[in-house]
């Protein structure tokens, strides 16, 4: 597989505007009148995004991003789940160029895990008081979702922990092997005990791209359907973007334009999170541009948190972007520092070692001058210092956006108890 | 002097700082009171708006850097400062003096790099003679004539004159002819006496180092000043260090830059204390731009930040990132993960992707080389 060469040069192309020009003239004063917008916590439009993205300096998107995280999220506390990273199996048929961690079926390294082994690391992550078991695998051929629905049950049986799993290409993936719907499959696994789902997958929501980094992966518009009917089968869930490979910028600004459109809709999303694609030893390496820089990820995470007025929460990476600029970002609009991650396959085959302890999270989220708490997948407060109400605690009284079913949306669960 | 947007004022209202920024405006001093608001306000970005723009006001987007080798010529050291990595006894495993023919060698290994200055400094070895300092200085100039050298903090230079037994101002002619350019800044950490006599009583006095300083510009020599901070010391302390780099610059005019340098604590005696994180080393480039302005650069010192940090610096006061350094020792002993050298284009890609144009100098910041200023 080849790029065709101009889709390969569009972000080595891209170039930050320079700083000092947005100080004064005529973009200052567009970039007054959007923050003036923002402040008065309004939405910015496709077009006024693609304006931030080329010419507003990185302080003013700090600060545009900081005036949004405070009207979506007012308290100064930094949330961040106890979890675990789990991958069933490492067997994948979608070959996508930019990933490390998948093997081919028949690989002599490729893996399904044991009942026995899963059930070990549950344990210790429940011991270690996890809320979450983060569990994505490969789309293997024949572990499909009864497989899953029996795993979730088996896990939900023996342990008080959320399995946040899958993602939409893989429940695409299922529905597609097994011949059946998308609603039909999602029913079964929300039977099974599912209680989210991760936003993995997303990649770039722009069939352009996809076509190029990930073409036997899920389509866009699938991928946001997917998202729509596990939103409509009562689950939240989360949504990515991975940028900095073949995209253009307006492409950015079109992937996070299709998630507010479905978040408009369907209310169903907790989070995002951005990263760059981490090109270092995956399969298509040398295909791929070099690796964006840091400021480039600032840029990108605070346009997100300005252009997603209607997401409560915009999660940092520090698997991807390391401890110290993760601590950054939480001064350009992000208000959770994500999962411990207690393992973490996919990117760690990528070269990324950027794991560390509950301790040094909590002393990074205090020295920015904001309050660590632990949260549950819904972020519901799950912290023994925490003296309010949790809520929400498990996944029907988070069932509370508009596109959740009536049967779950008890009038009790509709609004946070004061 | 460029205009400030009514925004940052009403930023800077909001955060407590109109004061401050009603002086930053007028190009007023700064006072030490004004600088610990700037050490306890809890808006960063205000902090940082204000700073970049004293950054802009100086430099526009312009950001240096260099092609710089560094040799630390001694790992032996009888300072025994607490918060030191690189330190070792005589004797000990690990300890080294390189020979003048090997500092030779290392500059001949870099022949073919288009390196234009050579940053040295080592322990103080009380064993070294005089002769030694001049002989290292003839060798490097000797492989490389044209190179500049930025050699021997102000702690070396008063071991070197207590070693030839005369004053320094009498022995720096002396060093010049045998090739010193200028100096660099270390050795500074906190001035403060209580820091001082807690953390590295065996080295040179605050008062020492700054009488020091005075000497080498006083011979004509520029040099920088630094400030080690995220260990022991206070605010309060480090404001009093900063105002007395600035007093000292109001006499002489003869820094060129100041770099505050993290603490790392891995491999030394306060590997107890956490050291500063990425959000203590972006205030500490701020207060520096806006407490010295008397001091030309701010340098975010890539090496020891890490890019993602030296990066974002370039946002909140600081204009200069050092260079694509060959060898760092002293550092990547107490911890740092940098990669030794950056690619010179690798260099370059991320300051612009910082919003800036990159612009390379010599050690006296003489224009080498400058990007066109509109981007495509």
């Amino acid at each position: 597989m080849a790029f065709p060469s101009p889709t390969a040069q569009a972000v080595r192309s891209w170039r930050a505007p320079l700083a000092s020009a947005a100080q004064s003239g005529a973009i200052r004063e567009e970039l007054d009148r959007l923050e003036t917008l923002v402040d008065a916590g309004q939405r910015i439009s496709q077009e006024e995004a693609l304006f931030l993205h080329a010419q507003a300096d990185l302080l003013t998107l700090g600060r545009m991003a900081t005036s949004r995280r405070l009207q979506k999220q007012p308290d100064a506390r930094i949330t961040y789940i106890v979890d675990r990273n789990l991958n069933p199996t490492n067997v994948c048929i979608t070959d996508c160029g930019f990933c490390a961690f998948y093997r081919s079926p028949g690989h002599r390294e490729a893996y399904v895990l044991s009942r026995d082994e899963i059930y070990q690391k549950v344990e210790e992550t429940v011991r270690l008081g996890g809320q979450q078991l983060l569990m994505q695998g490969g789309h293997h051929p024949a572990v499909l979702s009864d497989w899953w629905c029996e795993l979730i049950a088996d896990i939900k049986a023996r342990f008080d922990i959320n399995c946040h799993a899958l993602s939409a290409p893989e429940i695409e993936h299922f529905a597609r092997y097994e011949k059946r719907s998308i609603e039909a499959v999602v029913a079964d696994l929300v039977e099974a005990g599912l209680g989210s789902v991760p936003g993995a997958g997303a990649e770039m929501l722009v069939e352009r791209v996809r076509e190029i980094i990930a073409p036997k992966k899920t389509t866009t518009d699938d991928w946001l359907d997917v998202h729509r009917k596990v939103h409509q089968a009562g689950l939240r869930s989360s949504a990515t973007m991975m940028f900095g490979n073949v995209e253009t910028i307006p492409e950015r600004i079109e992937h996070l334009i299709r998630l507010r459109e479905l978040q408009d809709e369907t209310g169903g999303f907790t989070a995002f999170a951005s990263w760059n694609t981490q090109p270092d030893g995956v399969p298509d390496e040398a295909l791929f541009p070099r690796k964006t820089t840091p400021a480039e990820y600032l840029r990108v995470q605070a346009i997100a948190r300005i252009v997603l007025d209607n997401f409560d929460h915009m999660q940092t990476s520090y698997v991807t972007q390391g401890m110290k600029l993760a601590q950054v970002s939480l001064a350009f609009g992000c208000d959770d520092f994500g999962g411990t991650m207690l393992e973490e396959n996919v990117v760690s085959a990528a070269g990324c070692f950027h794991l560390e302890s509950i301790q040094t999270i909590e002393a990074l989220i205090r020295n920015a001058g904001y309050e660590p708490l632990q949260r549950n997948s819904w972020y519901g407060i799950v912290d023994e210092r925490f003296t309010g109400t949790t809520w929400p605690k498990n996944r029907e009284q988070a069932a509370t956006h508009p596109a959740a079913p009536a049967a779950w949306r008890q009038p009790a669960l509709k609004s946070r108890p004061q | 002097m460029k205009q400030s947007s009514d925004r940052l004022q009403s930023r800077c209202e909001r955060a407590g700082l109109a004061a401050i920024h009603a002086k930053v405006m007028a190009g007023e001093r700064l006072s030490e009171a004004d600088g610990l608001a700037l050490y306890r306000n809890p808006d960063l970005h205000a902090v940082g708006a204000l700073a970049n723009y004293v950054r802009e006001a100086k430099h526009g987007d312009h950001t240096y850097f260099n092609v710089n080798q560094h040799i630390n010529y001694t790992n032996v050291c009888n300072k025994l400062c607490r918060f030191c990595s690189f330190q070792r006894l005589p004797g000990q495993e690990g300890a080294y003096v390189m020979r003048p023919e090997e500092v030779a060698q290392k500059i001949r290994e870099q022949l073919h790099e288009p390196v234009t200055e050579v940053h040295v400094v080592g322990g103080v070895y009380p064993r070294l003679p005089y002769s030694y300092y001049i002989d290292i200085l003839q060798a490097i100039k000797r492989e490389r004539p044209s190179i500049h050298i930025k050699a021997f903090t102000m702690v070396e230079l008063m071991q070197i004159a207590r070693l030839a037994k005369k004053p320094l101002a009498e022995v720096l002619p002396e060093l010049q002819a045998a090739g010193l350019d200028s100096c660099p800044g270390g050795g500074a950490e906190v001035f403060a006496k209580r820091v001082h006599d807690e953390g590295y009583h065996v080295k040179n006095t605050g008062e020492e180092w700054l009488e020091a300083a005075k000497t080498v510009h006083q011979a004509g020599l520029r040099s920088n000043c630094t400030m080690l901070h995220g260990h022991i010391e206070t605010i309060e302390e480090r404001v009093d260090h900063l105002n007395r780099l600035r007093l000292l610059q109001d006499e002489t005019g003869g820094f060129q830059t100041y770099i505050p340098l993290s603490f790392h604590n891995e491999g030394n005696e306060w590997s107890h204390l956490p050291g500063p994180t990425a959000m203590d080393e972006l205030r500490e480039i701020a207060v520096g731009r806006l407490m010295l302005d008397n001091i030309e650069h701010i340098k975010a010192y890539w090496i020891m930040l890490g890019i993602p940090i030296a990066q974002t610096a370039l946002s909140f006061g600081a204009n200069d990132v050092d260079g694509t350094v060959v060898e760092e020792k002293i550092y990547h002993e107490a911890g740092a993960t940098t990669p030794q050298a950056v690619e010179r284009d690798e260099l370059i890609r991320w300051i612009r992707d910082a919003g800036r144009i990159p612009v390379e100098r010599d050690t006296l910041y003489r224009v080498l080389w400058a990007e066109d200023e509109v981007p495509a």
